[in-house]
């Protein structure tokens, strides 16, 4: 059991849950994950690493309300506990040697980007951050992205920042004759495949943080396997981060559509379920 | 004077057409009527073939011939005395390779039914409450009350080998500590091997009454990750008892293995068995596919078409490579699998998966085999049939191809050495190349059977016992 010590909405559906954890909090790396299993009947869910503190014996999550599990999730407030926390998992990101670089989020991505930009500022790095969002509502970690990174907020309505989609702003950033050593870029997996292209036209190393479907997190049930450079890898112990001129995007993002349909029915369920339990507790 | 009817006592079974729309146990148990009249087929030989043929050496005859008096509790003190599990092997054992096909009743008619009577006298003993962990047979046993001057030793995995690995360093008066990955204990008993096999309140019951014994079970602990086999030592574990197993799901490399709706059989059931996806109130997601295609021949791979029978499949296939009689699986869940309308599609081995537009599986391509000289592991080895393929309309595709031993905690521990197929190295079966590393179960042998990983168990907490008093 893992008690949450903190938790703060940072847009909307966009949660940051501070959680009790020394042991993990000991040995967290950017880049790695947990997977945490928030109640009995949940499924066990991945989720990167958003901060850590070790004197404090804390580590930072956050988390978009988009399926059951989520969902049942966002249900626990502070001082609640979380049933299973398992972690630190993956691989941490190797950063090391790096002096210019373009740090890139896509939505939710940001928060896994951001820690990444830190550390690199931390170890000296110049870094630009491009973050994207959907709209204004949407953007999350702003001033903390600020701090350590050259920020440019692009935005698919043109509501806040600039008008447009990353890749425009790292083309223009390039076209200006920007060199950069590496780019990361962390979102949805079609935003990872268009940077990923885009950057291999100038030939511009790029690290990619891959999200599939796991299980275990161990390396036990391959659910989370890719394919990259031909092979197949395992997210879970061989990544989360390859290299984005070798990922497979496409299969990614068909095997991440696997259980789609299944997971709008068992969102149903869960808000047929939890608005019974309303009503027989008389709370409606 | 023995009975000396010809073939085993029946055991009261779910009828197939009505057990494979269920998760209940298939095979009902005996009453202690049918348990007796069983027991009583024992000659009881002088020199007993059947005791050999255990790999923890069960005193066979002797508890056989108290279940003919209905000294049942008695019975299962004999079993535990060298079996720590017994509920469980009495269920999963190959028990036709070993003590039953050493039994010479089974040489005019079927052996005695060994196995049922060893469930029987556990099911009864966990019933009437006298289900205990503690073995009886060690002298060094300071009873079950901690202290904080107990030496501490540490175990890494909580399949069956760190169970009995835990459960015998507890009777020797150690503080165990089980760290496992997972967030439930019981390795493969939990996540491999489904419910209508073993119940897995049985397997929840044998590791309450190790808890109830002193040994602490801490999951959502992945050794290599959170804590390092060194840092082990540092905090003050005196050994390690390395028991992982076998958990790496191996592919085949064939195309399309990555499409929508091919599971490795690791997946799909750690799906249905720790996450419950039969089960409408649990949250997790599987693929009810209406034709499924289990690649193996393995127990897992019965497990597998028998969990998607259950899941409501129309069809669901066993694709083999070799020949029935060399499948690995136990005689049992291939009688059952077949009686459950598993259709079986020996001498064939797939080459190919094939997809929709969407990535999904649309069919897999097969290719027939002829049997052709014994290999060296004495089985026949299959060769291609030339220009035999044809194409198999299933919609999933599950891998049931065998495993490999994990291989973090190798890449975390400097000095552990393991062999080219991941397996640690060891000079006598458990004592690995550090000091103060023991390890067994799948993760020395690769992936075995149940009861070979708890002798390993037992051995591991012997030689971990004399390693201790030989640095006092
Ligand atoms: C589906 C299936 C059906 C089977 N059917 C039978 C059968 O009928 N009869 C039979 O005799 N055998 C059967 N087997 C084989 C049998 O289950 C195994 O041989 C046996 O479980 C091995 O025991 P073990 O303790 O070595 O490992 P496991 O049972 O695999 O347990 C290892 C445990 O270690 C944990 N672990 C791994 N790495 C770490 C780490 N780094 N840190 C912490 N924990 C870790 C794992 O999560 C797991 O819980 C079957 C296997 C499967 C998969
Ligand atoms: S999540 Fe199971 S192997 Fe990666």
């Amino acid at each position: 059991m893992i008690k949450i010590i903190k938790k703060e909405k940072l847009a909307e559906g966009v949660t940051r849950l501070v959680l009790n954890a020394p042991l993990i909090a000991q040995k967290a790396m950017a880049g790695q994950f947990v997977i945490l299993r928030p109640t009995e009947k949940g499924e066990r869910i991945p989720l990167t690493i958003a901060d850590y503190h070790r004197e404090r014996g804390e580590l930072t999550v956050i988390y978009q309300t988009v399926g059951r599990t989520t969902a049942e999730l966002d249900t626990l407030g502070e001082g609640d506990s979380i049933l299973n926390v398992a972690g630190p998992l993956g691989k941490a990101s190797e950063l090391e040697g790096m002096k210019k670089v373009a740090v890139i989020g896509g939505g939710l991505g940001c928060a896994i980007a951001y820690p990444q930009a830190k550390a690199l500022h931390e170890k000296g790095a110049d870094v630009d951050m491009i973050a994207g969002f959907r709209s204004r509502e949407l953007i999350i970690l702003e001033d903390e992205m600020r701090a350590c990174a050259k920020l440019t907020i692009m935005t698919d309505d043109g509501s806040y920042g600039q008008k447009g989609l990353v890749t425009d702003a790292l083309k223009e950033k390039i076209l200006r004759g920007v060199s950069y050593d590496t780019v990361i870029a962390i979102g949805p997996p079609i935003m990872m495949k268009y940077v990923s292209l885009l950057t291999k036209e100038y030939g511009i190393r790029t690290i990619v943080s891959m999200n599939p479907i796991m299980i275990d997190g161990t390396g036990m049930c391959g659910g989370c396997r890719l394919t990259v450079d031909g092979k197949t890898k395992f997210a879970c112990v061989d990544g989360p981060d390859f290299d984005g001129h070798l990922v497979d995007f496409d299969e990614l993002m068909r095997r991440n559509a696997t259980y789609r349909s299944d997971e709008q029915e068992q969102m149903k369920r869960f808000h047929e379920c939890n608005l019974f339990k309303g009503i027989r507790q008389g709370e409606v | 004077m023995a009975n000396m009817q010809k073939n085993k006592t029946p055991m009261r079974e779910q009828l197939p057409e009505v057990r494979n729309k269920n998760w209940e146990e298939v095979a009902c148990g005996y009453t202690p009527e049918e348990a007796m009249n069983e027991a009583a087929r024992c000659l009881g030989c002088k020199d007993p073939l059947c005791r050999k043929g255990c790999p923890v050496s069960v005193r066979i005859p002797e508890f056989l011939s108290l279940v003919t008096k209905g000294e049942f509790a008695e019975a299962y003190r004999v079993i535990r005395s060298t079996n720590s599990l017994p509920a469980i092997s009495g269920r999963v054992c190959p028990q036709e390779t070993q003590c039953e096909g050493k039994c010479v009743r089974g040489l005019k008619g079927e052996p005695v039914a060994i196995g049922r009577l060893e469930r029987f006298c556990a099911d009864y003993a966990m019933a009437e409450g006298e289900a205990s962990t503690c073995s009886g047979s060690c002298t060094s046993c300071t009873g079950c009350t901690a202290s904080s001057d107990k030496i501490k030793v540490a175990v890494v995995g909580s399949g069956p080998a760190g169970l009995s690995c835990a459960g015998d360093l507890a009777a020797r008066g150690y503080a165990v500590t089980v760290f496992e990955a997972l967030h439930k204990a019981g390795g493969v008993l939990v996540y491999g091997i489904p419910e209508f096999r073993l119940p897995k309140d049985i397997v929840a019951k044998e590791i309450r009454s190790l808890e109830d014994q002193g040994v602490e079970i801490q999951t959502d602990m992945v050794i290599g990750k959170i804590l390092s086999v060194d840092e082990l030592f540092t905090l003050g574990y005196q050994a390690v008892f390395i028991a992982s197993g076998a958990g790496l799901p191996k592919f085949m490399g064939i195309e399309g293995e990555n499409a929508n709706g091919v599971y490795s059989a690791n997946e799909f059931l750690t799906r249905i068995n720790l996450m419950k996806a039969y089960r409408e109130d649990y949250g997790t997601p599987i693929r009810k596919g209406k034709a499924v295609a289990v690649v193996g021949g393995g127990n897992v791979a019965m497990d597998a078409a028998r969990s998607a029978k259950r899941l409501g499949a129309e069809h669901v296939y066993i694709i083999y490579r070799r020949g029935e009689k060399e499948m690995p699986a136990r005689r049992e869940e291939i009688h059952h699998a077949k009686e459950e309308g598993i259709e079986f599609l020996l001498l064939t081995n797939p080459t190919k998966i094939n997809t929709d537009e969407t990535g999904n599986v649309s069919s897999i391509t097969c290719i027939r085999m002829a049997l052709g000289e014994p290999d060296a592991s004495g089985r026949r080895s299959p060769i291609a049939v030339e220009g035999s393929e044809y194409d198999l309309t299933v919609d999933t595709v599950i891998i049931a191809m065998g495993t490999a031993p994990n291989p973090l905690i190798r890449m975390t521990t400097p000095g552990l050495e393991t062999d080219k197929r991941g397996c640690f190295v060891t000079s006598d079966g458990t004592t690995t190349t550090r000091e103060g590393v023991f390890a067994g179960g799948d993760a020395v042998t690769g992936a075995a059977t149940v009861i070979l990983a708890m002798g390993a168990g037992r051995d591991a907490a012997e030689k971990i016992d004399q390693y201790i008093k030989s640095k006092q």
